[in-house]
């Protein structure tokens, strides 16, 4: 950690957006964390990804629960609103917030521990209610905030910094939101930010529940040579099943893909998700490969990478319950408490 | 990324070699743009730890006359200092040596003299300036006998004669002369050498010619002749004031000329009786040879400027001058920047009383017999070479103005620098072309986990004025100084607003584990990791493109991805936040000394660890 603040002085020649704002107007308070960890890696993926988009900072919400990847979300975007939950609840708060306003963007940063452990089932459900968010795992393998217990998503066959054997299988979240139906489920890793921000980009973009499992080694705790969470053994054995570019809606598309070398996936909004250099024969709209690619390449030693599985039909939380097209809070004081006749009326139909 | 795509480095520039001298002295804007190579932010932060007698012993080392260029200097250094590319305004820099000037404790203590033993060498100085006094300022102390002529009845040159005592009080000027004469200089004040050949004929090892350039420039227009006795040579009217030989001017005054001398004229005319002092420029004023800082003092003591005017005739009546008529000019710009003025028909006339002529000034050897073996040029200059400032008589030199025209103190003082050394180098019979080396170091300035041995926190502050006596006060008498200079609270202030430039960022790429922390950091997105490519195409893929190429980029060896470190140079602001932030130590923040060579280390600082 620092304890210097950060100077307010930035390149004069930094770039704006369409806002006018540069990048640095995305950030927030200067990190807490151990220098080198993942984490701020991704903080700053966010940043950039916000920045390139244009997003005004009051139109996002930012929730976490417990964690160094948790603590994460006071380093960006310190304009946006912001809830930091109890352990493993971030999901269910995320929940009722998207059900109360349904037009700001909502970013949820967990940890493998928040969510893989004392939150699974909090996840579980965010998924098959297709809660319209982005849920980003920060997975280091570890509980870095207590000091490095294994996690429920660390491999089999890593040991601890302290040469202890992992006992028990790993969750993988990805596999598992498939099968859960999520609509968009991708994997990143912190050092690679190329690849990392157009996914946050998509995500933001995407109408529906958005995971992204993002490796980001934890340089205190789980970065020795028998980790398999590491910044080195990352580098060697991530597979990228493709990759990625995020076309806004308004964007012409810069590159030339070859014919049959991409797949244009055409979210609702206009915008669009061009996947190129697809590995052979993936295709991110079969859930079942998707699955069995993450198996086989995880049976290798391998991590696979990039957009794994992506939904272009999915009715979020909303649409299935049926809710008002505003938020509650737009909504006139009438239709919001319409009463008493209104309230017997309801009664009425469940007697 | 895939595992195969690790390993393919792209070719592209080469990687740094931060053990060339010149590497990390580039870094230091201000130190490398002083013409004597002056230490500044080490200065500037014994400032702002107020040890002023080291700050100023540091730079008395370099340029030797602290408390003069404190107050006088043209400053190269500041349209160089890196502040100015991140904020509105450089660092004080100048004033601020003039801090270290003024508060300094005792110092005599630790200036050199001549040894007992003297090496029997005899030198002759001609001239009194700044050039002539620093060689023998480096000579002395290794046992040269050194001689000065100067015509003036003391030292100094233009320093004494030509700067008002409101811009350099006479005491100061005094005692940084005085403390070079005192190491043991011969001097011979108020004589004129008036023949090169017979002071050759004496027995000297070598001469230096630091003569400057004294004639200043006239202009022949109708009415020059007639109103001859109210038309004044500036300089020479500047010295005739210095030296006490005039005293008062007509109550309307006409300064000719846009330079820095017209600046001094105006003002030192208001202190002698003018009420209406106008300053005339044939050139637009955005053209103006005067620095900005001097048109700035000008008009605040209400001087106005006219721009585009050319003196065009001297209006005389009944044998007096009582006029100036001038052209106006407009100024064109052809595609290439080329200038020309051209008249616009309109004429306007401005009464006066006095004219001060303020156009240049002109180097004139008429003491050097042509026949003796010293080539001049078709320019009547003399052929000096640039490096050694040796003559094409072996064993004369030239330095200063007199050597290639009008400069200013602080290139007078570096030239002084390196006559020294030649004259050194040939007195013992060694090459003159093999000059020694600067002496550098590199030392890391880490303490501990968060502490580093400078303060890297950065400064919001604006640039801090220097305060100013009361200007009703000032324009009563010519001796008042304008200036007050900062007190230590100021000081301190504005010695915050440097940015440690000095104090490197080192990269130790086989220890970087490519976590992108360091980039992240970075307030002002200096730090890059991206393939190699030819420079032009590297500097543009930055996360800010890197188009100041005056600036260097900092290139690494290939790191494990096979990608580069890249580190564009240019608005870097020392915070040292990347080596804070780097887990592997694959940063460091590093103290770089550049000491320039002369010929004697005539201060002993560097060489004392508990010193500094
Ligand atoms: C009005 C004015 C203001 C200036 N203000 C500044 C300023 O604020 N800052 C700055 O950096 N520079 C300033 N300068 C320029 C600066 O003064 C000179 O560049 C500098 O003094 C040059 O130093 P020098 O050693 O070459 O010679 P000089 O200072 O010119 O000294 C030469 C000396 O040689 C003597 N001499 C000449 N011929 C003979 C001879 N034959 N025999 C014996 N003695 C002789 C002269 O009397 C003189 O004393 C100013 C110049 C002028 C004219
Ligand atoms: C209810 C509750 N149980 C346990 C804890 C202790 N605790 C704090 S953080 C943490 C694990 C965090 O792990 P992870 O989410 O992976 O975050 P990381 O620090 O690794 O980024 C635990 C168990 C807690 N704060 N609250
Ligand atoms: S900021 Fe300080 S060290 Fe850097 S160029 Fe300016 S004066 Fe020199
Ligand atoms: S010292 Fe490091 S962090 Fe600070 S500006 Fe320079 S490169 Fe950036
Ligand atoms: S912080 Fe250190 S290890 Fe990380 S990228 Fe920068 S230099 Fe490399
Ligand atoms: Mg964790």
């Amino acid at each position: 950690m620092t304890y210097m603040t950060k100077p307010s002085v930035r390149h004069p020649a930094l770039r704006q957006n369409d806002l006018g704002l540069t990048r640095r107007d995305y950030e927030g308070v200067i990190s807490t964390l151990c220098a080198g960890c993942g984490h701020d890696s991704v903080t700053a993926a966010i940043i950039e990804a916000c920045f390139e988009l244009s997003l005004p900072a009051h139109r996002l919400a930012k929730l976490s629960g417990i964690g160094c990847s948790s603590k994460t979300t006071n380093y960006f975007l310190n304009r946006s609103h912001g809830f930091n939950s109890v352990h493993g609840r971030m999901a269910a708060i995320a929940t009722g917030a998207n059900l109360a306003n349904r037009d700001l963007v909502y970013l949820g940063v967990s940890g493998d521990g928040d969510t893989a452990s004392i939150g699974l089932g909090q996840f579980c459900h965010a998924v098959r209610r297709q809660v319209n968010m982005v849920y980003i795992v920060e997975n280091n393998g570890t509980y870095g905030l207590t000091k490095g217990q294994f996690s429920a998503t660390n491999d089999r066959e890593s040991r601890s910094k302290k040469g202890k054997d992992n006992l028990f299988e790993a969750i993988d979240l990805c596999a598992m939101a498939i099968q859960l139906g999520a609509g968009f489920v991708a994997r990143g890793f912190s050092g690679d930010r190329e690849q990392l921000v157009p996914l946050i980009k998509a995500a933001i973009n995407y109408d529906g529940f958005a995971l992204l499992d993002i490796i980001s080694p934890c340089v205190t705790f789980n970065n020795h040579v028998a980790s398999t969470k590491s910044y080195d053994y990352i580098r060697d054995h991530s597979e990228a099943v493709g990759g990625l570019d995020f076309v806004p809606p308004e964007a012409e598309i810069e590159v030339d893909y070859e014919e049959g070398a991409s797949t244009s996936i055409t979210l609702h909004d206009g915008s669009k998700l061009e996947l190129s250099k697809l590995s052979d024969g993936y295709d991110p709209r079969d859930g079942h490969g998707a699955i069995d690619v993450i198996r086989r390449q995880y049976e290798q030693g391998n991590v696979v990478t990039g957009l794994l599985y992506v939904r272009e039909d999915v009715d979020d939380l909303h649409a299935r319950l049926n809710t008002p097209s505003q938020a509650l809070n737009a909504l006139p004081e009438s239709d919001l408490c319409p009463g008493q006749v209104a309230l017997e009326a309801i009664n009425e139909t469940m007697r | 990324m895939s595992a195969d795509e690790l390993l393919e480095p792209k070719a592209g520039v080469p990687s740094t070699d931060v053990s060339d001298p010149q590497y990390f002295h580039k870094v230091v804007d201000c130190q490398y743009a002083c013409p004597t190579h002056t230490p500044v932010p080490e200065y500037i932060r014994l400032i702002a730890q107020r040890r002023y007698t080291e700050a100023f012993l540091l730079n008395w080392e370099s340029n030797v006359f602290p408390g003069i260029l404190g107050r006088t200097c043209d400053r190269p250094c500041e349209p160089a200092c890196r502040r100015g590319r991140i904020d509105e305004k450089p660092v004080a820099i100048c004033r601020l040596k003039r801090v270290a000037a003024d508060y300094k404790g005792e110092v005599e203590r630790y200036i050199p003299g001549a040894p007992a033993e003297k090496n029997g060498k005899r030198v002759a100085l001609v001239g009194g300036g700044p050039a002539s006094l620093t060689v023998a300022r480096d000579l002395v102390p290794l046992g040269y006998t050194c001689v000065l002529f100067d015509k003036d009845p003391c030292g100094g040159g233009l320093m004494r004669t030509n700067i008002p005592s409101f811009r350099l009080p006479e005491d100061v000027l005094d005692e940084e002369v005085d403390r070079i004469v005192g190491m043991g200089v011969e001097t011979r004040f108020g004589e004129t050498v008036e023949s090169l050949k017979a002071l050759l004929d004496e027995d000297y090892d070598a001469v230096f010619i630091g003569t400057g350039a004294p004639r200043g420039k006239d202009l022949q227009v109708p009415g020059r002749e007639e109103a001859a006795e109210h038309i004044h040579i500036g300089i020479d009217w500047l010295t005739s004031v210095a030296f006490a030989h005039v005293g008062e001017i007509g109550k309307n005054v006409i300064v000719i000329g846009g330079g820095n001398t017209a600046m001094d004229c105006c003002r030192s005319a208001l202190r002698l009786g003018g009420q209406d002092v106008r300053v005339t420029v044939r050139s637009p004023r955005a053209d103006m040879k005067a620095s900005d800082w001097e048109i700035e003092e000008a008009e605040l003591e209400g001087v106005p400027i006219f721009d585009n005017h050319n003196p065009k005739r001297f209006v005389v009546e009944d044998g007096v001058l009582c006029a100036v008529v001038f052209e106006k000019m407009r100024a064109e710009y052809s595609d290439t920047g080329r200038r020309t003025l051209t008249p616009t028909g309109e004429e306007v006339t401005f009464p006066c009383d006095d004219v001060l002529m303020a156009i240049g000034q002109d180097n004139a050897f008429p003491w050097i017999e042509r026949d003796i073996g010293l080539e001049f040029d078709e320019w009547g200059m003399p052929v000096v070479d640039k490096t050694t400032f040796q003559s094409t008589l072996p064993n004369v030199f030239f330095g200063g103005d007199a050597a290639w025209g009008p400069e200013n103190i602080i290139t007078a003082v570096a030239h002084g620098h390196q006559a020294a050394i030649s004259i050194d180098l040939m007195c013992r019979r060694l090459s003159l072309t093999e000059r020694p080396q600067p002496g550098t170091n590199l030392m890391s300035q880490k303490m501990g986990i968060h502490e580093w041995s400078y303060d890297n926190n950065w400064s919001d502050h604006r640039r801090v004025p220097v305060p100013h006596q009361d200007l009703k006060l000032a324009l009563t008498d010519l001796s008042v100084e304008v200036e007050l200079g900062y007190d230590d609270k100021l000081a301190v202030q504005e010695a915050e607003r440097c940015l440690n430039c000095d104090i490197q960022t080192v990269f130790i790429g086989n220890k970087c584990i490519e976590c992108d922390a360091c980039m992240d950091i970075c307030p002002v997105d200096c730090i890059n990791f991206i393939p190699n490519d030819a420079e032009d195409a590297l500097r543009q893929s930055l996360r800010v493109p890197a188009v100041n190429v005056e600036q260097d980029l900092y290139v690494s060896d290939p790191l494990r991805t096979g990608r580069v470190m890249v580190k564009d140079e240019d608005v870097c602001l020392h915070c040292g936040l990347c080596a804070e932030r780097c887990p592997t130590s694959a940063w460091d923040m590093a103290k770089y000394t550049y000491v320039e060579a002369q010929a004697s280390p005539v201060c002993t600082l560097h060489n004392r660890a508990e010193f500094l």
